[in-house]
């Protein structure tokens, strides 16, 4: 593409023109991944993406350590997500060790999950604010998201890494009083997020900069496998929690937000509309939730697993579908345990993505795919 | 540990499950199967008859074993015909005593919306070497990137994290390992971590 | 008299007693105004490394707001930069580069190891491709302990920081 915009503007020739550019992993648009970039003037002819720089190992240490010690760590991968990273792995193991989880419990992890991925997004929109320049963008959000940690804070006890979900159900029952201040909060945090509409999505600067910017179409979207907002974005109406309701997600009413642009402006639009709809899930839940009764089901210390089984569970986290699986033979430790996530999926959009834009719009499209590096390089 | 009576209602709950647990490895007839879940894995069985082999049929997920031969054909019948269009993940699993390498694909789909709930687990094996060395010795399968676009990085992965060399992939380079790790791939079993 | 000493070849090394002499002796006043413009203007690095930087980000939201004890927020270009916060775990990978940030970065320059995995490893303290501590790295100012560390532990860490640097002799990058 670029070869033909510039026909006589360089006096080298093609191959001389174009130059490979290290973007991170300093810089304040790459997150903790480099990515390397082919550029041609300004135009992006090739990119390669090189994650692996929180590469920890998470997969290899849970084959040493039992099924419970391995929440803290498979919770580290997105410690603003913890939940919902936690959950697949949850409900393997409950499939696997045969344990039937009380209602309260699957009421409190859908709350607790949900108010999760609120505070993703909220940390996704603050910082997608800082990668576009907007400093209002990266103030609203991250002061707004304190709101809903002192809610997960009242509930687990931690600010973001909660290790709450156990096999068996929760480790704590909610404490006093929370389901009024819940609802209260989260009333005040839909008012508040729909004020964004103003600031962000109409404001004429983040639309320059993000409209038809990384365009995905429909088909690509479906072949390159990728997940969560930026499927849904692509006009792809695929949600797990509508599809595969997982714990109580049957009983409730969840609404799918799909958009057809493509862009990274649906892209950043999906993740924001879902934040309403969390909002309304909550407040569905916390009026059809049992009022008392167990949330846990006490486990025999140091459970085995069935001799040999495998198991793939996967729930809908704030980057989308993410999948655990997990083999045991009788031992207390899993015999692999591998997680499938959504920013790892989304990842290989992001060379097709950049072909052929603009090295400006690079944060943007990159921090559009809705991607954690952590995640992404477990 | 705190309240007896519970624990011993999950004792006696967990002691039931084996029992269960060694009927199940021989496919199990006595249980009733989800029939959609069973129509699939009848429609592979009709098509490819001895070269597969149905692992398991449970509630939304349907598991076939296949010989690395013909998984490229099999997984062309899954893509064609039963619309599955993409992969979900990819995970290497090592088996020393089987002295194999196992490779699975989970695969999706999002055009059909009666296989929204479905994951089809695709699981092939390679032979496993003693001494390894990626890319140059007998652990080689091929690869599915020409079919699901998806698996690209997903082999990538399990290339340096198993040594499972993918034959047909454009692009096995190292991704996630430092660029200077000479070690044995690290998910192999044998692979010991500090201490353990 | 003092003309006849300075000849061509003993200029420098007469300049350059005279510039030690002139130190010692507005040592006290000058290092002390030298050292509060350090203390009430630290610039970090723009380098995530880990999970922690969830918090770092947290840190200079709104509610905790770190820029009115004078650490503005993290920044772009590492050669203006004058404190590096190292966020979380560092992999094998990532160890070289963070070295190669902290060389390139002009002196004086102070270190903060936050959340438990810069300090020793943290919960990764077996796994093989995570280093034990960064203290094989970088010459660290501050530990700051938790996983993560709480926002505001992060601010008491800056703050033992700036007690540290006005404790420290300006006249050594001067």
């Amino acid at each position: 593409m670029s070869k033909e915009l510039l026909p006589g503007l360089a006096l080298q020739k093609v191959d001389e023109r174009i130059m490979t550019l290290n973007v991170g992993p300093q810089h304040p648009g790459s997150g903790h991944m480099r990515i390397i970039v082919q550029i041609d003037g300004d135009f992006i002819v090739a990119c390669d993406p090189d994650p692996g720089y929180v590469h920890r190992g998470e997969e290899k240490m849970a084959e040493y350590r039992n099924y419970i010690t391995n929440i803290p760590h498979l919770e580290r991968p997105v410690i603003h997500d913890s939940c919902n990273v936690l959950y697949p792995y949850v409900l393997g193991v409950e499939e696997i060790l045969g344990i039937e989880v009380p209602e309260r419990a699957k009421y409190v992890r859908v709350i607790a999950s949900e108010l999760n991925r609120c505070i993703y997004t909220m940390y996704w929109l603050a910082i997608y604010g800082i990668f576009l320049g907007h400093s209002t963008m990266f103030m609203w959000p991250a002061g707004d998201r304190e709101l809903l940690i002192d809610l997960m804070e009242k509930m687990t006890g931690a600010r973001v890494t909660h290790a709450h979900f156990v096999p068996g159900g929760v480790r704590n029952d909610l404490p006093a009083n929370f389901e009024d201040v819940c609802l209260r909060q989260v009333n005040y945090f839909e008012k508040r997020i729909k004020e964004y509409a103003a600031v962000f999505y109409d404001n004429p600067i983040l639309i320059a900069r993000t409209k038809d910017t990384g365009v995905l179409s429909r088909q690509d979207a479906i072949r390159l496998g990728t997940t969560g907002s930026v499927l849904r974005a692509s006009g792809v109406d695929y949600d797990l929690r509508k599809k595969e309701p997982y714990d109580v997600y049957d009983e409730l009413d969840v609404h799918t937000n799909v958009m057809k642009e493509g862009d990274s402006y649906a892209r950043s639009k999906v993740p924001w509309l879902d934040m309403m709809e969390s909002c309304n899930i909550i407040r569905q839940a916390l009026q059809k939730m049992p009022k008392s009764g167990s949330v846990r089901v006490k486990l025999k210390p140091n459970p085995k697993g069935k001799v040999f089984d495998t198991v793939y569970k996967r729930v809908e986290s704030g980057r989308g579908s993410l999948g655990c699986y997990i083999v045991s033979d009788a031992k207390p430790e899993p015999y692999r345990v591998k997680l499938s996530v959504g920013s790892f999926r989304n990842l290989i959009a992001l060379p097709y993505l950049l072909k052929g834009e603009k090295l400006g719009n690079m944060p943007s499209v990159y921090w559009s795919l809705n991607y954690w590096p952590v995640e992404a390089d477990r | 540990m705190s309240s007896d009576s519970e624990n011993e209602q999950i004792e006696t709950t967990l002691e039931e499950k084996p029992v269960s647990a060694k009927t199940s490895p021989a496919p199990a007839k006595e249980i009733e199967l989800p029939k959609f879940e069973k129509g699939i894995a009848d429609k592979i069985v009709e098509k490819f008859g001895p070269k597969v082999k149905v692992a398991f049929v449970k509630p939304d997920r349907v598991g076939i074993n296949v010989g690395k031969e013909d998984v490229t054909e099999v997984a062309e019948f899954l893509r064609d015909v039963l619309n599955f269009d993409h992969a979900e993940s990819v995970s290497g699993v090592d088996y020393p005593n089987d002295k194999e390498i196992e490779v699975v694909y989970h695969l999706g789909s999002y055009t059909d919306s009666t296989l929204a709930r479905q994951i089809l687990v695709l699981a092939t094996r390679a032979q496993r070497e003693e001494n390894p060395i990626p890319g140059n010795d007998a652990t080689k399968l091929p690869s599915l990137r020409e079919i699901f676009y998806s698996v690209e990085f997903h082999e990538r992965e399990v290339f340096e994290m198993l040594g499972v060399y993918f034959q047909g992939h454009p692009d096995n380079r190292r991704l996630l390992l430092p660029e200077d790790w000479a070690d044995l791939p690290p998910l192999r079993k044998d692979f010991a971590i500090k201490g353990r | 008299m003092i003309k006849d000493l300075i000849t061509p070849q003993n200029a420098n090394v007469f300049v350059g007693k005279l510039g030690d002499i002139l130190e010692k002796a507005i040592d006290k006043p000058l290092g002390y105004a030298i050292n509060w413009g350090r203390i009430w203007s630290l610039w970090p690095v723009h380098i995530e490394t880990a999970c922690c930087s969830v918090e770092f980000g947290a840190a200079s939201s709104p509610r905790y707001d770190v820029e009115r004890f004078g650490i503005i927020e993290a920044f772009g270009s590492l050669r203006q930069c004058d404190l590096i916060v190292v966020q979380g775990t560092i992999t094998r990978k990532m160890a070289p580069r963070l070295r190669l940030v902290y060389d390139q970065m002009p002196e004086p320059k102070y270190v903060i190891a936050m959340g438990a995995c810069a300090i020793t490893g943290g919960l990764y303290f077996d796994s093989y491709n995570v280093l034990p501590g960064i203290d094989g790295v970088l010459p660290v100012d501050v530990y700051v302990p938790g996983c993560p560390p709480r926002p505001e532990t992060l601010i008491q860490g800056c703050m033992l920081l700036q007690e540290k640097i006005k404790r420290m002799k300006a006249r050594k990058y001067v």
